[in-house]
């Protein structure tokens, strides 16, 4: 059975993915990450 | 979809933080965020939505309702896939990074005008309980409540519609599902080609011609349809290939 896309291009994304997220967290997005996540977005209810 | 009303949202918010980061002063790319939906993608790919997204179980619960259903034509359907595309593209991304208050922020447009999720979730259950935030009810509210309406009603009579036409978490994970870690796969030898698959896939894929397309959100209804055990999900050409020598040695 035929594989669309070989398996060591997924192997090859990840690792691109996850050093994203680590440039991200080098960046301090992770605190932005959390204060959306614990403030309620006004916006996001439905008021403005 | 992880909203900031639930706890998941802690980690890693997708679709509101996102546009965080996007409509923030400094108009940066959100790294952190994208790079953690891609690799969720990477490694699973729609699975996400059939097996863990709340707002996805509940149309799943609402679709149970026992009434008439409708099957929305293939010339309709077909193009309003491609609006989850477009409000993540636009809604997401584009506006949010170049729309701009005069104090240089932006807004988060997805989930301040679209998203119903938000508002079943958080706002009605916060307006319920609030006094001082029903009085700052207004347009915006009532626009989201209309919304939420449309939804779960179309929900009843469509499966999930939200999922197959709105959601812009899906279309993002949709775009990994041909190389995902996780798969589907068909057996070519033993399928018969009886449809059966197709026939019981509520997401309207053909799992036998199309077993990673990016609409199937792998809840393995047609892995359990199918007679001849044909469709499998697991790490695709690995666990195959490990079953074919195994085949031949013997």
């Amino acid at each position: 059975m035929k594989r669309a896309i070989p398996l060591k291009v997924t192997l090859a994304l990840i690792p691109l993915a996850i050093a994203c997220m680590a440039f991200g967290i080098y960046r301090g997005e992770v605190a932005t990450v959390l204060a959306k996540a614990i403030n309620i977005c006004m916006e996001c209810i439905g008021l403005d | 979809m992880n909203c900031y009303s639930c706890p998941g949202a802690l980690g890693s918010c997708p679709i509101g933080s996102m546009q965080a980061i996007f409509d923030g002063r400094q108009r940066e790319f959100a790294f952190y965020v994208v790079g953690y939906l891609a690799l969720i993608g990477l490694v699973v790919g729609r699975f996400i939505c059939a097996w863990l997204c709340l707002f996805g179980l509940i149309q799943e619960l609402l679709y149970k309702i026992p009434t008439p259903k409708l099957t929305i034509p293939t010339k309709v359907d077909k193009p309003l896939r491609y609006l989850k595309y477009l409000i993540l593209i636009v809604m997401v991304f584009i506006l949010p990074f170049f729309i701009r208050s005069e104090y240089g922020v932006g807004e988060p447009f997805f989930c301040k005008y679209i998203c119903p999720v938000g508002t079943l979730e958080g706002g009605i259950p916060l307006v319920l309980l609030n006094e001082m935030l029903r009085s700052t009810l207004g347009w915006l509210f009532r626009w989201k409540f209309f919304l939420l309406i449309m939804c779960v009603a179309a929900s009843i009579f469509i499966y999930r519609p939200f999922c197959k036409y709105i959601c812009p978490l899906g279309a993002f994970y949709g775009l990994f599902q041909k190389v995902s870690l996780i798969r589907m796969n068909v057996d070519e030898d033993a399928c018969v080609n009886c449809g059966k698959c197709a026939r019981t896939c509520k997401m309207n894929v053909d799992p036998h011609t199309t077993p990673n397309s990016n609409e199937c959100i792998r809840c393995r209804e047609c892995v359990n349809a199918c007679p001849m055990h044909a469709l499998s999900m697991g790490i695709g050409s690995l666990k195959n290939n490990t079953v074919r020598k195994q085949e031949e040695s013997l």
